[in-house]
């Protein structure tokens, strides 16, 4: 249990100190235009790669999965809200599965 | 002056509630994908044979979705702990990324110990939530509240999991798989109206990230450095190309 224990702190400690070094070092620091610009686009590109292709597995197969994706595509590009865009998707995906 | 001291203090404290509360109510489709995802997390802890209290502690200690997944499988299969660490640790490397880029838009004065505070909450999808903002300057209790939603929802989730366990009907929690990534589409897209450099960045990623995934070549590449990999050169390529940059401009 105890090993346990440690082993869960480790874990926490090499997952913050990634998520805390940057900004402590970062902020208020002077950057060039290039390094700005490209953190500007980080999260654009993180977004792109996170998207896919793990949306693929995300559901219990590819198909619903594109479904519920194209959906979301669909709904974003009318401009809804967040929630309107995950609910529709959801609901979509689980109609495509009942049915098929 | 008295009076004006008294007044300026509660204009502060109505603005530090006011960003809470918008931070929190901006976490809400965070928690919506987060709560199943975190009950899911909590059934396979269980199903895995780890105690209970590990598993909640993981979620309060770690906060990490992925890692937590392998985390919890690798410690029923026996692994050794340095491989569980090490492996951790690649697997959230990419939170650094999020960090440097977040670094550049929080509100300047921010007090270390409160960004100390803040950085433990990012995640794929506070930073992505955060991003997003229209504003060029991301006031930091904003974030706070944000955080709040996401930990208190990822937290939350892995107890029920863990303590009611059972459940959701198989349909409905595999249709909520999509749930985080429609959340992505939905933050992403409407970003690509307001400029064309935007979406060729998106889709370098995307295509970079396909082509490491599925080429043979680099299957020794893990999900983490895959998405480092295929960030960094995105973003190197649209800084490198349009260093206007997307949109905020300042």
């Amino acid at each position: 249990m105890n090993k346990l224990i440690l082993i869960v702190v480790m874990m926490g400690i090499v997952t913050y100190l990634p998520r805390m070094l940057p900004m402590a070092l970062l902020t208020n620091l002077k950057l060039s235009p290039y390094l700005k610009s490209f953190f500007i686009y980080v999260p654009y590109a993180v977004l792109g790669a996170l998207i896919f292709p793990g949306i693929l597995s995300s559901t219990s197969d590819t198909f619903s999965a594109l479904v519920g994706g194209t959906v979301a595509v669909i709904l974003a590009l009318l401009r809804q809200n967040v929630m309107v865009v995950i609910l529709g998707s959801i609901i979509a995906v689980y109609l495509f599965s009942v049915i098929y | 002056m008295e009076s004006n001291t008294t007044l300026n203090t509660l204009e502060k404290k109505e603005f530090f509630l006011y960003n809470v509360a918008s931070g929190i109510k901006a976490g809400v489709p965070i928690a919506v994908g987060y709560i199943p995802i975190a009950i899911a997390f909590g059934l396979l802890a269980k199903s895995l044979g780890i105690p209970n209290i590990i598993s909640v502690l993981m979620s309060i200690i770690v906060f990490a979705g992925a890692s937590q997944f392998v985390g919890v499988k690798l410690i029923a299969l026996g692994a050794a702990p340095l491989e569980i660490i090490m492996t951790t640790f690649i697997l959230n490397f990419r939170h650094f990324l999020m960090s440097s880029s977040l670094s550049q838009r929080i509100e300047s004065g921010t007090s270390k110990k409160l960004l100390n505070i803040l950085t433990f909450g990012i995640t794929d999808e506070t930073f992505s939530v955060a991003s997003l903002q229209e504003e060029a300057k991301l006031n930091p209790y904003f974030l706070l509240g944000l955080n709040f939603s996401a930990y208190l929802s990822w937290v939350l989730g892995t107890c029920i999991g863990v303590f009611l366990a059972g459940g959701l009907p198989d349909a409905i929690k595999s249709s909520m798989g999509i749930a985080l990534y429609a959340m992505f589409i939905g933050l992403l897209v409407p970003a690509f109206k307001g400029s064309k450099n935007i979406f060729l960045v998106s889709m370098a990623a995307v295509f970079i990230n396909s082509l490491l995934y599925w080429s043979p070549l680099f299957k020794f590449l893990s999900t983490g450095w895959s998405i480092i990999i295929s960030t960094m050169l995105a973003a190197g390529m649209g800084s490198y190309f349009f260093p206007q940059g997307g949109k905020k401009d300042e």
